[in-house]
Protein backbone atom coordinates (compact mmCIF):
# COMPACT_ATOMS: atom_id res chain seq x y z
CA UNK A 1 0.00 0.00 0.00
CA UNK A 2 0.94 3.65 -0.11
CA UNK A 3 2.90 4.84 2.91
CA UNK A 4 1.72 8.16 4.38
CA UNK A 5 3.13 9.94 7.43
CA UNK A 6 1.43 12.81 9.20
CA UNK A 7 3.28 16.12 9.10
CA UNK A 8 4.37 17.59 12.46
CA UNK A 9 1.43 19.20 14.29
CA UNK A 10 3.29 22.49 14.51
CA UNK A 11 3.50 22.62 10.72
CA UNK A 12 -0.19 21.72 10.30
CA UNK A 13 -1.19 24.47 12.74
CA UNK A 14 0.84 27.03 10.82
CA UNK A 15 -0.62 25.86 7.50
CA UNK A 16 -4.19 26.15 8.74
CA UNK A 17 -3.70 29.35 10.73
CA UNK A 18 -5.63 31.65 8.40
CA UNK A 19 -8.71 29.47 7.84
CA UNK A 20 -12.05 29.75 9.63
CA UNK A 21 -14.01 26.65 8.65
CA UNK A 22 -11.95 23.54 8.17
CA UNK A 23 -13.02 20.09 7.09
CA UNK A 24 -10.42 17.43 8.02
CA UNK A 25 -10.87 14.52 5.61
CA UNK A 26 -9.65 11.05 6.46
CA UNK A 27 -9.23 8.32 3.87
CA UNK A 28 -10.23 4.74 4.58
CA UNK A 29 -7.81 3.38 1.97
CA UNK A 30 -4.10 2.95 2.68
CA UNK A 31 -3.89 5.92 5.04
CA UNK A 32 -6.79 4.66 7.15
CA UNK A 33 -5.60 1.08 7.19
CA UNK A 34 -2.16 2.26 8.32
CA UNK A 35 -3.92 4.37 11.00
CA UNK A 36 -2.28 7.54 9.77
CA UNK A 37 -5.31 9.20 8.27
CA UNK A 38 -8.44 7.18 9.05
CA UNK A 39 -11.54 8.50 10.76
CA UNK A 40 -9.99 8.35 14.23
CA UNK A 41 -6.90 10.28 13.18
CA UNK A 42 -9.11 12.82 11.39
CA UNK A 43 -11.15 13.29 14.56
CA UNK A 44 -8.00 13.67 16.68
CA UNK A 45 -6.45 16.18 14.32
CA UNK A 46 -9.68 18.20 14.18
CA UNK A 47 -9.76 18.30 17.99
CA UNK A 48 -6.12 19.35 18.23
CA UNK A 49 -6.56 22.18 15.72
CA UNK A 50 -9.69 23.35 17.56
CA UNK A 51 -7.92 23.31 20.93
CA UNK A 52 -4.80 25.04 19.66
CA UNK A 53 -6.81 27.80 18.02
CA UNK A 54 -8.88 28.26 21.16
CA UNK A 55 -5.70 28.65 23.20
CA UNK A 56 -4.46 31.22 20.69
CA UNK A 57 -7.73 33.13 21.12
CA UNK A 58 -8.70 32.50 17.50
CA UNK A 59 -11.48 29.94 17.72
CA UNK A 60 -12.20 28.03 14.52
CA UNK A 61 -14.89 25.73 13.19
CA UNK A 62 -13.29 22.33 12.53
CA UNK A 63 -15.22 19.24 11.48
CA UNK A 64 -13.96 15.86 10.37
CA UNK A 65 -15.18 13.28 7.92
CA UNK A 66 -14.10 10.18 6.04
CA UNK A 67 -14.01 9.21 2.39
CA UNK A 68 -13.84 5.51 1.63
CA UNK A 69 -11.05 6.18 -0.89
CA UNK A 70 -9.86 9.70 -1.64
CA UNK A 71 -8.30 8.49 -4.91
CA UNK A 72 -11.80 7.91 -6.36
CA UNK A 73 -13.31 11.05 -7.91
CA UNK A 74 -16.89 9.79 -7.75
CA UNK A 75 -16.62 8.72 -4.12
CA UNK A 76 -15.04 12.06 -3.19
CA UNK A 77 -17.83 13.97 -4.95
CA UNK A 78 -20.76 12.05 -3.47
CA UNK A 79 -19.33 11.81 0.05
CA UNK A 80 -18.19 15.40 0.47
CA UNK A 81 -20.62 17.51 -1.56
CA UNK A 82 -23.33 17.54 1.20
CA UNK A 83 -20.77 18.59 3.86
CA UNK A 84 -19.17 21.62 2.25
CA UNK A 85 -21.35 24.54 3.27
CA UNK A 86 -19.18 27.47 4.47
CA UNK A 87 -16.03 25.31 4.32
CA UNK A 88 -12.93 27.35 3.41
CA UNK A 89 -10.35 24.56 3.75
CA UNK A 90 -10.25 20.88 2.88
CA UNK A 91 -7.45 19.31 4.92
CA UNK A 92 -6.61 15.87 3.57
CA UNK A 93 -5.13 12.98 5.51
CA UNK A 94 -4.79 10.79 2.42
CA UNK A 95 -1.63 10.14 0.40
CA UNK A 96 -0.64 12.72 -2.22
CA UNK A 97 -3.34 11.41 -4.54
CA UNK A 98 -6.14 12.44 -2.17
CA UNK A 99 -5.64 16.21 -2.11
CA UNK A 100 -5.17 16.27 -5.89
CA UNK A 101 -8.46 14.44 -6.36
CA UNK A 102 -10.09 16.99 -4.03
CA UNK A 103 -8.68 19.80 -6.18
CA UNK A 104 -10.04 18.13 -9.31
CA UNK A 105 -13.52 17.70 -7.84
CA UNK A 106 -13.79 20.96 -5.86
CA UNK A 107 -11.66 23.50 -7.72
CA UNK A 108 -13.13 26.47 -5.80
CA UNK A 109 -12.12 25.39 -2.29
CA UNK A 110 -8.60 25.52 -0.89
CA UNK A 111 -7.03 22.13 -0.33
CA UNK A 112 -4.05 21.32 1.91
CA UNK A 113 -2.44 18.08 2.92
CA UNK A 114 -1.54 17.07 6.46
CA UNK A 115 0.71 14.18 5.40
CA UNK A 116 3.91 13.38 3.51
CA UNK A 117 3.81 10.38 1.18
CA UNK A 118 6.58 7.81 0.95
CA UNK A 119 5.73 5.57 -1.98
CA UNK A 120 4.49 2.01 -1.93
CA UNK A 121 5.50 -0.53 0.61
CA UNK A 122 4.70 -3.08 3.21
CA UNK A 123 4.40 -3.02 6.95
CA UNK A 124 5.88 -4.93 9.84
CA UNK A 125 3.22 -4.69 12.52
CA UNK A 126 5.48 -5.75 15.36
CA UNK A 127 8.22 -3.27 14.54
CA UNK A 128 5.80 -0.59 13.41
CA UNK A 129 8.02 -0.06 10.37
CA UNK A 130 7.02 0.56 6.80
CA UNK A 131 9.27 -0.54 3.94
CA UNK A 132 9.23 0.97 0.48
CA UNK A 133 9.04 -1.96 -1.93
CA UNK A 134 7.74 -0.51 -5.19
CA UNK A 135 8.23 2.77 -7.01
CA UNK A 136 5.74 2.00 -9.72
CA UNK A 137 8.29 2.14 -12.55
CA UNK A 138 5.85 0.44 -14.92
CA UNK A 139 8.27 -2.24 -16.14
CA UNK A 140 8.35 -4.89 -13.43
CA UNK A 141 11.63 -6.77 -13.04
CA UNK A 142 10.50 -8.98 -10.15
CA UNK A 143 10.18 -12.12 -12.26
CA UNK A 144 13.89 -12.19 -12.91
CA UNK A 145 15.21 -10.82 -9.63
CA UNK A 146 13.89 -13.43 -7.25
CA UNK A 147 10.87 -11.32 -6.31
CA UNK A 148 13.01 -8.48 -4.90
CA UNK A 149 12.88 -5.08 -6.60
CA UNK A 150 16.31 -3.52 -7.25
CA UNK A 151 14.69 -0.43 -8.76
CA UNK A 152 13.24 0.42 -5.35
CA UNK A 153 15.35 -1.36 -2.80
CA UNK A 154 18.75 -0.43 -4.25
CA UNK A 155 19.45 3.30 -3.63
CA UNK A 156 21.15 3.41 -7.04
CA UNK A 157 18.35 1.42 -8.71
CA UNK A 158 21.02 -0.70 -10.38
CA UNK A 159 20.05 -3.19 -13.05
CA UNK A 160 23.40 -5.01 -12.80
CA UNK A 161 24.28 -5.01 -9.12
CA UNK A 162 25.52 -5.25 -6.50
CA UNK A 163 27.92 -2.31 -6.60
CA UNK A 164 31.19 -2.02 -4.70
CA UNK A 165 29.27 -0.50 -1.82
CA UNK A 166 27.94 -3.88 -0.63
CA UNK A 167 29.68 -5.24 2.48
CA UNK A 168 28.58 -8.37 4.23
CA UNK A 169 25.24 -8.13 2.45
CA UNK A 170 24.66 -4.56 3.65
CA UNK A 171 24.43 -1.30 1.71
CA UNK A 172 26.91 1.61 1.79
CA UNK A 173 23.95 3.99 1.87
CA UNK A 174 22.73 4.32 5.44
CA UNK A 175 25.95 3.16 7.08
CA UNK A 176 25.63 -0.55 6.28
CA UNK A 177 22.43 -0.99 8.26
CA UNK A 178 20.12 -1.79 5.35
CA UNK A 179 20.18 -4.95 3.29
CA UNK A 180 21.76 -4.74 -0.14
CA UNK A 181 18.90 -5.57 -2.52
CA UNK A 182 21.28 -7.25 -4.94
CA UNK A 183 22.68 -9.42 -2.16
CA UNK A 184 19.13 -10.53 -1.33
CA UNK A 185 18.54 -11.19 -5.02
CA UNK A 186 21.77 -13.21 -5.20
CA UNK A 187 20.74 -15.32 -2.19
CA UNK A 188 17.27 -16.01 -3.58
CA UNK A 189 18.47 -16.87 -7.07
CA UNK A 190 21.24 -19.06 -5.70
CA UNK A 191 18.76 -21.00 -3.55
CA UNK A 192 16.59 -21.42 -6.63
CA UNK A 193 19.51 -22.54 -8.80
CA UNK A 194 18.96 -19.50 -11.03
CA UNK A 195 22.26 -17.66 -10.82
CA UNK A 196 22.11 -17.40 -14.61
CA UNK A 197 19.54 -14.67 -14.01
CA UNK A 198 22.02 -12.94 -11.72
CA UNK A 199 24.94 -12.89 -14.17
CA UNK A 200 22.67 -12.00 -17.09
CA UNK A 201 23.45 -8.53 -18.45
CA UNK A 202 20.51 -6.16 -18.23
CA UNK A 203 20.72 -3.30 -20.75
CA UNK A 204 19.90 0.24 -19.67
CA UNK A 205 16.21 0.64 -18.94
CA UNK A 206 13.71 2.45 -21.09
CA UNK A 207 12.75 5.23 -18.71
CA UNK A 208 9.99 6.47 -21.01
CA UNK A 209 7.81 3.85 -19.36
CA UNK A 210 8.31 5.55 -16.02
CA UNK A 211 7.98 9.05 -17.41
CA UNK A 212 5.58 11.18 -15.38
CA UNK A 213 2.78 11.99 -15.62
CA UNK A 214 1.48 8.60 -16.66
CA UNK A 215 -2.06 7.82 -17.67
CA UNK A 216 -2.86 4.13 -17.51
CA UNK A 217 -5.75 2.62 -19.40
CA UNK A 218 -6.83 -0.72 -18.04
CA UNK B 1 42.83 -11.79 -22.30
CA UNK B 2 41.71 -10.57 -25.69
CA UNK B 3 44.78 -10.50 -27.93
CA UNK B 4 42.43 -10.55 -30.92
CA UNK B 5 41.57 -6.94 -30.12
CA UNK B 6 44.21 -4.45 -31.21
CA UNK B 7 45.94 -2.46 -28.48
CA UNK B 8 45.51 1.28 -28.85
CA UNK B 9 47.19 2.30 -25.62
CA UNK B 10 50.52 1.70 -23.94
CA UNK B 11 48.67 0.15 -21.01
CA UNK B 12 46.99 -2.42 -23.21
CA UNK B 13 50.20 -3.08 -25.16
CA UNK B 14 52.00 -3.76 -21.90
CA UNK B 15 49.24 -6.05 -20.62
CA UNK B 16 48.93 -7.91 -23.91
CA UNK B 17 52.70 -8.42 -23.97
CA UNK B 18 52.38 -10.11 -20.59
CA UNK B 19 54.63 -7.56 -18.87
CA UNK B 20 54.10 -7.05 -15.16
CA UNK B 21 52.46 -3.66 -15.41
CA UNK B 22 52.21 -0.73 -13.01
CA UNK B 23 49.57 1.96 -12.95
CA UNK B 24 49.39 4.93 -10.60
CA UNK B 25 46.66 7.28 -9.55
CA UNK B 26 46.02 11.00 -9.55
CA UNK B 27 43.19 12.52 -7.58
CA UNK B 28 42.26 16.05 -8.62
CA UNK B 29 40.66 17.48 -5.49
CA UNK B 30 38.87 20.74 -4.73
CA UNK B 31 41.25 22.75 -6.88
CA UNK B 32 40.98 25.42 -9.50
CA UNK B 33 44.24 24.83 -11.32
CA UNK B 34 46.13 21.89 -12.79
CA UNK B 35 49.27 22.51 -10.69
CA UNK B 36 48.78 19.60 -8.27
CA UNK B 37 47.71 17.29 -11.08
CA UNK B 38 50.81 18.08 -13.11
CA UNK B 39 53.06 17.74 -10.07
CA UNK B 40 51.66 14.27 -9.37
CA UNK B 41 51.96 13.30 -13.02
CA UNK B 42 55.62 14.35 -13.15
CA UNK B 43 56.37 12.08 -10.20
CA UNK B 44 54.73 9.10 -11.91
CA UNK B 45 55.76 9.47 -15.53
CA UNK B 46 58.38 6.96 -16.62
CA UNK B 47 57.63 4.73 -13.65
CA UNK B 48 54.09 3.60 -14.33
CA UNK B 49 52.64 2.80 -17.74
CA UNK B 50 49.53 4.85 -17.07
CA UNK B 51 47.81 6.71 -14.26
CA UNK B 52 44.16 6.64 -13.29
CA UNK B 53 42.48 10.00 -12.88
CA UNK B 54 39.63 9.88 -10.40
CA UNK B 55 36.11 11.10 -11.18
CA UNK B 56 34.69 12.85 -8.12
CA UNK B 57 35.84 10.03 -5.80
CA UNK B 58 33.69 9.01 -2.84
CA UNK B 59 31.21 11.64 -4.04
CA UNK B 60 33.36 14.53 -2.83
CA UNK B 61 32.80 17.64 -4.91
CA UNK B 62 36.18 17.61 -6.68
CA UNK B 63 37.43 18.34 -10.18
CA UNK B 64 36.29 15.83 -12.81
CA UNK B 65 38.53 13.33 -14.58
CA UNK B 66 38.29 14.42 -18.18
CA UNK B 67 40.29 17.66 -18.08
CA UNK B 68 43.15 16.34 -15.96
CA UNK B 69 43.33 13.13 -18.05
CA UNK B 70 43.89 15.25 -21.14
CA UNK B 71 46.41 17.54 -19.46
CA UNK B 72 48.66 14.78 -18.07
CA UNK B 73 48.85 13.14 -21.49
CA UNK B 74 49.41 16.39 -23.32
CA UNK B 75 51.81 18.18 -21.00
CA UNK B 76 53.59 15.37 -19.16
CA UNK B 77 53.30 12.46 -21.59
CA UNK B 78 51.74 10.27 -18.90
CA UNK B 79 49.03 8.03 -20.31
CA UNK B 80 45.70 8.37 -18.54
CA UNK B 81 43.16 5.83 -17.37
CA UNK B 82 40.19 8.16 -17.26
CA UNK B 83 37.78 7.00 -14.56
CA UNK B 84 34.12 7.50 -15.37
CA UNK B 85 31.30 6.93 -12.93
CA UNK B 86 27.57 6.70 -13.58
CA UNK B 87 26.62 8.70 -10.49
CA UNK B 88 26.46 12.18 -12.00
CA UNK B 89 25.65 11.77 -15.69
CA UNK B 90 22.95 10.04 -17.65
CA UNK B 91 23.69 8.03 -20.80
CA UNK B 92 23.64 11.17 -22.96
CA UNK B 93 26.23 13.01 -20.87
CA UNK B 94 28.44 9.93 -20.53
CA UNK B 95 28.36 9.42 -24.28
CA UNK B 96 29.16 13.08 -24.87
CA UNK B 97 32.11 12.92 -22.48
CA UNK B 98 33.33 9.71 -24.11
CA UNK B 99 33.36 11.39 -27.53
CA UNK B 100 35.25 14.34 -26.06
CA UNK B 101 37.68 11.98 -24.33
CA UNK B 102 38.33 10.16 -27.57
CA UNK B 103 38.82 13.38 -29.48
CA UNK B 104 41.34 14.48 -26.85
CA UNK B 105 43.39 11.32 -27.25
CA UNK B 106 42.28 9.42 -24.16
CA UNK B 107 42.55 5.67 -24.75
CA UNK B 108 41.75 4.00 -21.45
CA UNK B 109 38.49 4.33 -19.55
CA UNK B 110 37.79 2.75 -16.19
CA UNK B 111 34.06 2.07 -16.09
CA UNK B 112 32.67 2.50 -12.57
CA UNK B 113 29.22 2.65 -11.06
CA UNK B 114 30.39 5.27 -8.54
CA UNK B 115 29.78 5.76 -4.86
CA UNK B 116 26.38 7.02 -3.78
CA UNK B 117 26.25 10.79 -3.16
CA UNK B 118 25.22 10.15 0.44
CA UNK B 119 28.82 9.08 1.15
CA UNK B 120 30.41 12.36 0.15
CA UNK B 121 30.54 16.00 1.18
CA UNK B 122 27.36 16.92 -0.71
CA UNK B 123 24.92 14.21 0.33
CA UNK B 124 21.92 16.25 -0.87
CA UNK B 125 22.88 15.68 -4.51
CA UNK B 126 20.50 13.77 -6.78
CA UNK B 127 22.02 10.45 -7.82
CA UNK B 128 21.75 9.58 -11.53
CA UNK B 129 22.80 5.95 -12.16
CA UNK B 130 20.99 5.87 -15.49
CA UNK B 131 23.71 3.40 -16.51
CA UNK B 132 25.83 1.22 -14.23
CA UNK B 133 29.37 -0.11 -14.60
CA UNK B 134 28.08 -2.98 -16.75
CA UNK B 135 26.02 -0.88 -19.14
CA UNK B 136 28.73 1.80 -19.35
CA UNK B 137 31.19 -0.95 -20.27
CA UNK B 138 28.74 -2.08 -22.93
CA UNK B 139 28.45 1.48 -24.27
CA UNK B 140 32.25 1.82 -24.52
CA UNK B 141 32.44 -1.51 -26.37
CA UNK B 142 29.77 -0.39 -28.77
CA UNK B 143 31.59 2.85 -29.54
CA UNK B 144 34.89 1.03 -30.01
CA UNK B 145 33.76 -2.14 -31.80
CA UNK B 146 30.89 -0.84 -33.89
CA UNK B 147 31.46 2.91 -34.04
CA UNK B 148 27.88 3.38 -32.91
CA UNK B 149 25.95 4.95 -30.07
CA UNK B 150 23.43 3.09 -27.91
CA UNK B 151 20.74 3.64 -30.53
CA UNK B 152 22.90 2.21 -33.33
CA UNK B 153 23.54 5.59 -34.89
CA UNK B 154 26.93 5.89 -36.59
CA UNK B 155 29.61 8.05 -35.03
CA UNK B 156 31.73 10.07 -37.43
CA UNK B 157 35.37 9.11 -36.70
CA UNK B 158 34.50 6.92 -33.71
CA UNK B 159 37.11 6.84 -30.94
CA UNK B 160 38.81 3.64 -29.82
CA UNK B 161 38.95 2.88 -26.13
CA UNK B 162 40.12 0.16 -23.81
CA UNK B 163 37.65 -0.40 -21.05
CA UNK B 164 38.64 -1.46 -17.58
CA UNK B 165 36.51 -2.35 -14.59
CA UNK B 166 36.96 -2.50 -10.84
CA UNK B 167 36.77 -5.52 -8.57
CA UNK B 168 36.75 -5.80 -4.82
CA UNK B 169 38.86 -8.58 -3.27
CA UNK B 170 37.46 -7.59 0.12
CA UNK B 171 33.83 -8.21 -0.86
CA UNK B 172 31.95 -10.25 1.72
CA UNK B 173 30.64 -12.61 0.51
CA UNK B 174 32.96 -12.90 -2.48
CA UNK B 175 30.71 -14.91 -4.80
CA UNK B 176 28.50 -12.07 -6.08
CA UNK B 177 31.69 -10.12 -6.82
CA UNK B 178 33.01 -12.97 -8.94
CA UNK B 179 29.68 -13.41 -10.72
CA UNK B 180 29.72 -9.69 -11.46
CA UNK B 181 33.19 -9.99 -12.97
CA UNK B 182 31.96 -12.88 -15.12
CA UNK B 183 29.18 -10.60 -16.32
CA UNK B 184 31.68 -7.83 -17.09
CA UNK B 185 33.97 -10.26 -18.90
CA UNK B 186 31.06 -11.34 -21.10
CA UNK B 187 30.33 -7.69 -21.92
CA UNK B 188 33.94 -7.13 -22.97
CA UNK B 189 35.92 -5.60 -20.13
CA UNK B 190 39.62 -5.66 -21.02
CA UNK B 191 41.39 -5.06 -17.73
CA UNK B 192 40.59 -5.13 -14.04
CA UNK B 193 41.96 -2.87 -11.32
CA UNK B 194 41.14 -4.09 -7.85
CA UNK B 195 40.33 -2.25 -4.67
CA UNK B 196 43.08 -2.09 -2.10
CA UNK B 197 44.58 -5.14 -0.43
CA UNK B 198 47.31 -5.13 2.22
CA UNK B 199 48.52 -8.73 2.40
CA UNK B 200 49.80 -11.30 -0.05
CA UNK B 201 47.15 -13.69 1.27
CA UNK B 202 44.33 -11.39 0.11
CA UNK B 203 45.93 -11.08 -3.33
CA UNK B 204 46.40 -14.84 -3.65
CA UNK B 205 42.89 -15.64 -2.47
CA UNK B 206 41.33 -13.22 -4.91
CA UNK B 207 43.42 -14.36 -7.86
CA UNK B 208 42.45 -17.93 -7.04
CA UNK B 209 38.79 -16.98 -6.98
CA UNK B 210 39.01 -15.43 -10.44
CA UNK B 211 41.28 -18.05 -12.03
CA UNK B 212 38.63 -18.73 -14.67
CA UNK B 213 38.37 -15.08 -15.64
CA UNK B 214 40.70 -14.22 -18.48
CA UNK B 215 41.02 -10.47 -18.03
CA UNK B 216 44.41 -9.08 -16.95
CA UNK B 217 44.06 -7.97 -13.35
CA UNK B 218 46.06 -5.30 -11.58
CA UNK B 219 46.08 -5.59 -7.80
CA UNK B 220 45.31 -2.36 -5.96
CA UNK B 221 47.79 -1.14 -3.35
CA UNK B 222 47.63 1.95 -1.20
CA UNK B 223 50.77 2.99 0.71
CA UNK B 224 49.98 4.48 4.10
CA UNK B 225 51.29 7.97 4.59
CA UNK B 226 50.91 7.98 8.37
CA UNK B 227 49.87 5.84 11.30
CA UNK B 228 46.75 7.98 11.64
CA UNK B 229 45.65 7.07 8.12
CA UNK B 230 46.48 3.38 8.65
CA UNK B 231 44.42 3.34 11.84
CA UNK B 232 41.54 5.16 10.20
CA UNK B 233 41.49 2.70 7.29
CA UNK B 234 41.41 -0.24 9.69
CA UNK B 235 38.75 1.24 11.94
CA UNK B 236 36.42 2.85 9.47
CA UNK B 237 36.75 1.39 5.98
CA UNK B 238 34.71 -1.81 5.89
CA UNK B 239 36.57 -4.73 4.37
CA UNK B 240 39.96 -3.03 4.66
CA UNK B 241 42.35 -4.04 7.40
CA UNK B 242 45.95 -3.03 7.73
CA UNK B 243 47.72 -6.10 9.14
CA UNK B 244 48.53 -5.85 12.86
CA UNK B 245 52.28 -6.18 12.39
CA UNK B 246 52.41 -3.26 9.95
CA UNK B 247 50.06 -1.21 12.10
CA UNK B 248 52.24 -1.79 15.17
CA UNK B 249 55.39 -0.79 13.32
CA UNK B 250 53.69 2.35 12.09
CA UNK B 251 52.45 3.18 15.55
CA UNK B 252 55.98 2.82 16.93
CA UNK B 253 57.31 5.18 14.24
CA UNK B 254 54.51 7.66 14.88
CA UNK B 255 55.96 8.25 18.34
CA UNK B 256 59.23 9.64 16.98
CA UNK B 257 59.25 13.29 18.03
CA UNK B 258 61.38 14.71 15.22
CA UNK B 259 59.01 15.20 12.31
CA UNK B 260 61.44 14.80 9.37
CA UNK B 261 62.84 11.59 10.93
CA UNK B 262 59.34 10.28 11.61
CA UNK B 263 58.26 11.00 8.06
CA UNK B 264 61.36 9.46 6.56
CA UNK B 265 61.14 6.26 8.59
CA UNK B 266 57.43 5.86 7.83
CA UNK B 267 58.19 6.42 4.18
CA UNK B 268 60.93 3.79 4.22
CA UNK B 269 58.72 1.29 5.99
CA UNK B 270 56.13 1.77 3.24
CA UNK B 271 58.75 1.31 0.54
CA UNK B 272 59.95 -1.92 2.13
CA UNK B 273 56.50 -3.31 2.94
CA UNK B 274 54.82 -2.55 -0.36
CA UNK B 275 57.98 -3.30 -2.37
CA UNK B 276 58.10 -6.82 -1.01
CA UNK B 277 54.32 -7.18 -1.38
CA UNK B 278 54.63 -6.33 -5.09
CA UNK B 279 57.46 -8.83 -5.38
CA UNK B 280 55.34 -11.55 -3.78
CA UNK B 281 52.32 -10.72 -5.93
CA UNK B 282 54.45 -11.05 -9.03
CA UNK B 283 56.07 -14.27 -7.86
CA UNK B 284 53.06 -16.12 -6.47
CA UNK B 285 49.95 -14.93 -8.35
CA UNK B 286 48.67 -14.59 -11.89
CA UNK B 287 48.14 -10.85 -11.42
CA UNK B 288 49.04 -8.78 -14.48
CA UNK B 289 50.48 -6.00 -12.36
CA UNK B 290 49.82 -3.57 -9.57
CA UNK B 291 47.80 -0.39 -9.35
CA UNK B 292 49.50 1.82 -6.76
CA UNK B 293 47.44 4.63 -5.27
CA UNK B 294 49.67 7.08 -3.42
CA UNK B 295 47.63 10.24 -3.44
CA UNK B 296 49.67 13.29 -2.49
CA UNK B 297 52.98 11.37 -2.23
CA UNK B 298 53.24 9.92 -5.71
CA UNK B 299 57.07 9.96 -5.46
CA UNK B 300 56.89 6.78 -3.38
CA UNK B 301 55.58 4.78 -6.35
CA UNK B 302 58.93 4.66 -8.13
CA UNK B 303 60.66 3.64 -4.87
CA UNK B 304 58.20 0.80 -4.29
CA UNK B 305 58.71 -0.42 -7.85
CA UNK B 306 62.50 -0.26 -7.43
CA UNK B 307 62.31 -2.10 -4.10
CA UNK B 308 60.17 -4.82 -5.67
CA UNK B 309 62.93 -5.55 -8.17
CA UNK B 310 60.39 -5.90 -10.97
CA UNK B 311 62.31 -3.46 -13.12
Amino acid sequence: MIIPKQKPLEEILQLTDAFENILVIGCDGCSGIYQVGGVKQAETLATLIRMARKLQGKPVEVRHTLVLRQCDRQLVATTLRPQLENTDLLLSLACGVGPQTLVDVFPDIQVLTAVDTFGMGGKDRELGHYFEYCRGCGDCLLNETGGICPMTRCPKALANGPCGGMRDGKCEVGDYKNDCAWYLIYQRLKAQGRLDLFTKYRPPRDWRIAQSPRKVEL
Amino acid sequence: MSPQRPAYSDLMKSLNAGKFTFTGEIEPEKIGSMDEVLEGAHKLVGHVVAANVTDIPQSFAYMNSLGPSYIIQQEVGLEAVCQMTCRDRNRLALFGDLLAAGAMGIKNILSLTGDHPSLGDTPEAKPVFDLDSASLTHLIRKITDEGKDLKDNDIHNPPKFHVGVAANPGAIPIEPEILKLERKQAIGAEFVQTQVIYTIQEAQDFMNHIKHIKIPTLIGLCPLRSYKIAKWVTDFVPGMTVPDALLEQMEKLSKIEDKPTRKEKTYLLNVQYFGSLVKEIRKTTQAAGCHIMAIGFEEIVKEIIAESGVR
